[in-house]
């Protein structure tokens, strides 16, 4: 099966679905197909390895938590599923078709991008540069898409606004805004709450619920193991990992 | 004032003040459109280390006796910027230590060998002369004009052309790379560009105050401006309206012409500055 038929049957599945129930609806639709496949994989920076051969299967329609302390290797499994990161040995592979630029990624935000000059548009819209290997002008389709990734986290009325004058929690929406116009089938977050008040927070994590709900696969670190424990259909803790190897 | 205006057509009338005015607009459109996204990747310093590099280039050129010194300063100048922009995060020593080391080195280096080596009577005036530029843009050749209109018009192209891909790999590499833009050879593209602009530029206002060019048109304009298209065309208006008026007062004053277009960039940064100071009270 097509995997846009997947995600077209998973939204229109849910758009009549109540919240997410324990018929899980990722085992019933699109159960054992694996996005993405860790075998042996060893990661880490140096001569430190964080992560040491993992084998791991995210599989499509997962909601996915990764927990664990500081330094137990969260953010660094995410890097190297999102690229960034070459494996030490071991391989990620990337299953069903799926290529990079179908994955959208939300890193934890750099200083730079703190003042930025940019309008939100600009920013939301520079998520397409991986889709195409020129892309001098953006199309209609692309801004239309924009729109409804900003509609979809709330920052719509945010689009001509100044990126560096926004709050903290408004920023976060619009870097996951355009993680989503980049994500087709898979979202990374990289703990896409920290620094937020709980309200935002709350936000936050309903459209990431939201998102799942409409048939997108989600992996995201967190150091907040209750909203893991509730949300999530999968949860990969990175201390049970290490001291298991220990 | 008619005096002024007369004197100014008497002096426009030669070709090497046209020449100048010519790659005058040229280089300042040019670095400050690359300016926004090295300032806001916190590259501000590679202009001057960059020109520190091209002038230790040049001392070696003349101690060689190359006759074309292009041929050495320009792929060394490359090499470094390469080697400076595009080790990025994983290098053992990072961005500014980096510049610091290779402006620095090559500043002494450069100096050492004109001084060992030297074939002219008047080092120091040779050594002031390229740190400053304080004549150089007024005694071009027809064919350094013909190359730097080539080489701003290549820049110009690939600028406007991968606009949008500068912007994602400036406000976000990480995300950029992990969405499938190659940032490796965008990183590249950028940093050869950097380099041509940067010996491109010594020509007008010397090694030392290339800096000026690259940073002050793009903060200018970041004081006011709050989109990144905004910043960029505003830093462009800006650094050819400064060079521009740089060039004129240096005519007609007789002040030396680099120190002059930067003091001119002084003052917009100013101007700009306060207008965001205003702005920024009243709301």
């Amino acid at each position: 099966m097509n995997s846009e038929d997947i995600q077209k049957k998973n939204l229109s599945q849910n758009s009549q679905r109540k919240p997410w129930s324990e018929s899980d609806r990722a085992t019933e639709l699109t159960a054992h197909t694996s996005l993405l496949k860790c075998r042996q994989l060893t990661l880490g920076y140096g001569s430190k390895d964080l992560v040491r051969d993992l084998d791991y299967d995210i599989n499509a329609g997962d909601y996915l938590c990764i927990v664990g302390r500081n330094g137990s290797g969260k953010t660094t499994f995410l890097r190297g599923i999102a690229g960034l990161l070459k494996p030490k040995s071991g391989v990620i592979e990337l299953c069903d078709g799926l290529s990079r630029n179908q994955i959208g990624y939300l890193p934890q935000m750099t200083i730079v991008q703190k003042d930025f000059p940019a309008s939100v548009e600009e920013i939301v819209l520079s998520a397409f540069q991986g889709k195409h290997r020129l892309l001098p002008f953006y199309r209609k389709a692309h801004r239309d898409c924009a729109m409804e990734c900003m509609a979809l986290t709330r920052t719509e009325s945010l689009a001509k606004s100044c990126f560096r004058e926004l709050s903290g929690g408004q920023k976060q929406r619009v870097l996951l805004a355009r993680a989503l116009c980049a994500a087709e089938r898979l979202l990374l977050l990289d703990e896409p709450v920290t620094g937020l008040d709980p309200e935002s927070t709350e936000t936050m994590y309903r459209i990431i619920e939201e998102l799942h709900q409409k048939g997108m696969t989600v992996v995201m670190v967190t150091h907040d193991v209750d909203t893991a424990l509730d949300d999530a259909t999968r949860v990969l803790d990175f201390n049970k990992i290490s001291t298991k190897e220990k | 004032m008619p005096e002024l205006i007369e004197k100014l057509s008497f002096y426009l009338d030669f070709p090497f003040v046209r020449y100048a005015i010519i790659v005058g607009v040229l280089v300042s459109l040019c670095s400050s459109l690359l300016g926004v996204t090295l300032v806001l990747k916190r590259y501000s310093y590679i202009g001057d280390g960059l020109s520190h590099v091209a002038f230790g280039a040049l001392s070696i050129a003349a101690v060689l006796k190359i006759t074309n010194n292009m041929l050495l300063i320009l792929p060394v100048t490359v090499a470094v910027a390469v080697l400076l922009l595009c080790t990025g995060k994983n290098a053992r020593i990072k961005g500014d230590a980096a510049i610091a080391m290779v402006s620095v080195g090559a500043l002494a280096i450069g100096y050492l060998l004109m001084n060992v080596f030297s074939t002219s009577a008047n080092i120091s005036g040779d050594v002031c002369t390229t740190l400053f530029g304080s004549t150089s843009i007024l005694t071009l050749r027809v064919e350094e004009v013909y190359l730097c209109v080539a080489l701003s018009i290549a820049v110009l192209a690939v600028f406007i052309l991968f606009y949008h891909k500068i912007f994602a790999i400036t406000f976000d590499e990480n995300f950029a790379q992990a969405t499938g833009v190659n940032t490796t050879i965008f990183n590249l593209l950028i940093a050869v560009i950097v380099a041509v602009i940067i010996v491109l530029a010594m020509n007008l206002v010397g090694a030392l105050l290339v800096s000026a060019l690259v940073v002050f048109p793009s903060l200018s304009a970041m004081r006011v401006f709050k989109s990144f298209f905004a910043v960029t065309v505003a830093s462009a208006i800006i650094s050819v309206v400064c060079s521009l008026i740089g060039i004129v007062v240096a005519i007609l004053a007789g002040t030396p012409v680099g120190s002059t277009i930067v003091a001119a960039d002084i003052v917009a940064f100013g101007l700009f500055y306060s207008i965001s100071l205003i702005r920024d009270k009243r709301v």
